[in-house]
């Protein structure tokens, strides 16, 4: 098998002769270099944790989700039969209560860390990162507390 | 910038972008599909007056779109946790995504009956 990871990278525009070692490439300091500064160690793992819970939460949303999108999508008719009286149906049985809630919780918070790391990615200035990251998380807390109310206040005789 | 650092990843980059825009969408989806299923708190009427334009010919164009964003988003992240688990994930990343666009693709086809049987019936008549 023939492996090729490293003509997966391609570096253009060289104007000089190809590094050698009598012309080695520019050294690129490493960005999480450990300086006299840094402390001897970080309080938590939050990053490490924070990337566990992608690959564990996607695992998990590949079920819901797909699933989520065949009964509404698919089967019976597909979204035509989508209205009160059919999510009225949903909602009367836990399974599918629990269904929404855990699909509700980890896909906001899968897509809020993701959009977190998004920002940290694209937002240069300070501040433009935090003021941007309180707006994430207040779209994120307000979405998951008015979604597991709908789910859990749901009433099929409002009216 | 050092002189020649121009990073052009192929597919590894390529899939990347594309599960990143994929998931920024998906995100701004589900904000507004939980603030339009609270409607069922305001009333029946109200929901289903929204849950109307869902049916309508365009929007099932967008939800084919979103099947779209989902599907590549879901088999790349399998891909994307199989290269990190699998011993033998890095080695086979490019074959995993040609993979992933050959699943991708056939069950885009398979989904064409279901998302817009209904809106060509509309169209082109039944
Ligand atoms: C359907 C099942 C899903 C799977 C298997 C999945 C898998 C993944 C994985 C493994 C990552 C991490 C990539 C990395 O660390 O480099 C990721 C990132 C991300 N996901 Fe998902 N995901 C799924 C659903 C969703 C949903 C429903 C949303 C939106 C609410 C979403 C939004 C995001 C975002 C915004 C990122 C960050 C992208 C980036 O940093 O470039 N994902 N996904
Ligand atoms: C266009 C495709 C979709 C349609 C027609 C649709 C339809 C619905 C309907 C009718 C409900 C009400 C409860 C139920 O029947 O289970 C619902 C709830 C929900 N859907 Fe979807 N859905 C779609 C796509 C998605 C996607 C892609 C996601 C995830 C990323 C998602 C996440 C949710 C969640 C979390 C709830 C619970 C909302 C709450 O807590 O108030 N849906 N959806």
């Amino acid at each position: 098998m023939s492996t090729d990871i490293t003509d997966a990278v391609e570096l253009t525009g060289s104007s000089v002769a190809p590094y050698s070692p009598e012309n080695p490439a520019p050294v690129i300091e490493p960005p999480r270099a450990r300086t006299k500064r840094t402390p001897r160690s970080t309080r938590t793992n939050f990053e490490m944790y924070g990337w566990l819970f992608m690959r564990l939460s996607g695992v998990v949303l590949v079920v819901l989700v797909i699933g989520h999108l065949l009964i509404q999508l698919v089967l019976d008719g597909g979204v035509q039969k989508v209205g009160f009286a059919f999510v009225a149906g949903r909602w009367a049985s836990p399974f599918w209560q629990y269904w929404d809630l855990a699909m509700l919780w980890l896909a906001m918070l899968h897509g809020g860390n993701g959009l977190r790391t998004v920002i940290n990615d694209y937002a240069e200035q300070a501040n433009t990162r935090v003021w941007l990251k309180t707006l994430l998380f207040t779209a994120v807390a307000f979405t998951i507390v008015l979604g597991s109310l709908v789910i859990f206040t749901f009433d099929p005789n409002i009216r | 910038m050092p002189a020649g650092t121009l990073y052009r990843g192929r597919e590894g980059m390529w899939s990347w972008v594309a599960h990143r825009v994929t998931g920024v969408l998906i995100f701004f989806f589900l904000f507004v599909h939980v603030l339009d299923t609270a409607l069922v708190r305001v009333s029946p009427e109200d929901y289903d007056k929204v849950v109307a334009t869902y049916k309508t010919p365009i929007v099932s164009l967008l939800e084919y779109g979103l099947v779209a964003a989902i599907l590549f988003h879901a088999l790349n992240g399998l891909r994307i946790i199989a290269v990190d688990y699998w011993t033998q994930g890095p080695r086979y990343q490019k074959q995993m995504l040609w993979t992933v666009v050959g699943l991708w693709i056939l069950l885009m086809l398979g989904a064409i009956y279901p998302v817009l049987g209904h809106a060509a019936r509309v169209l082109f008549g039944s």
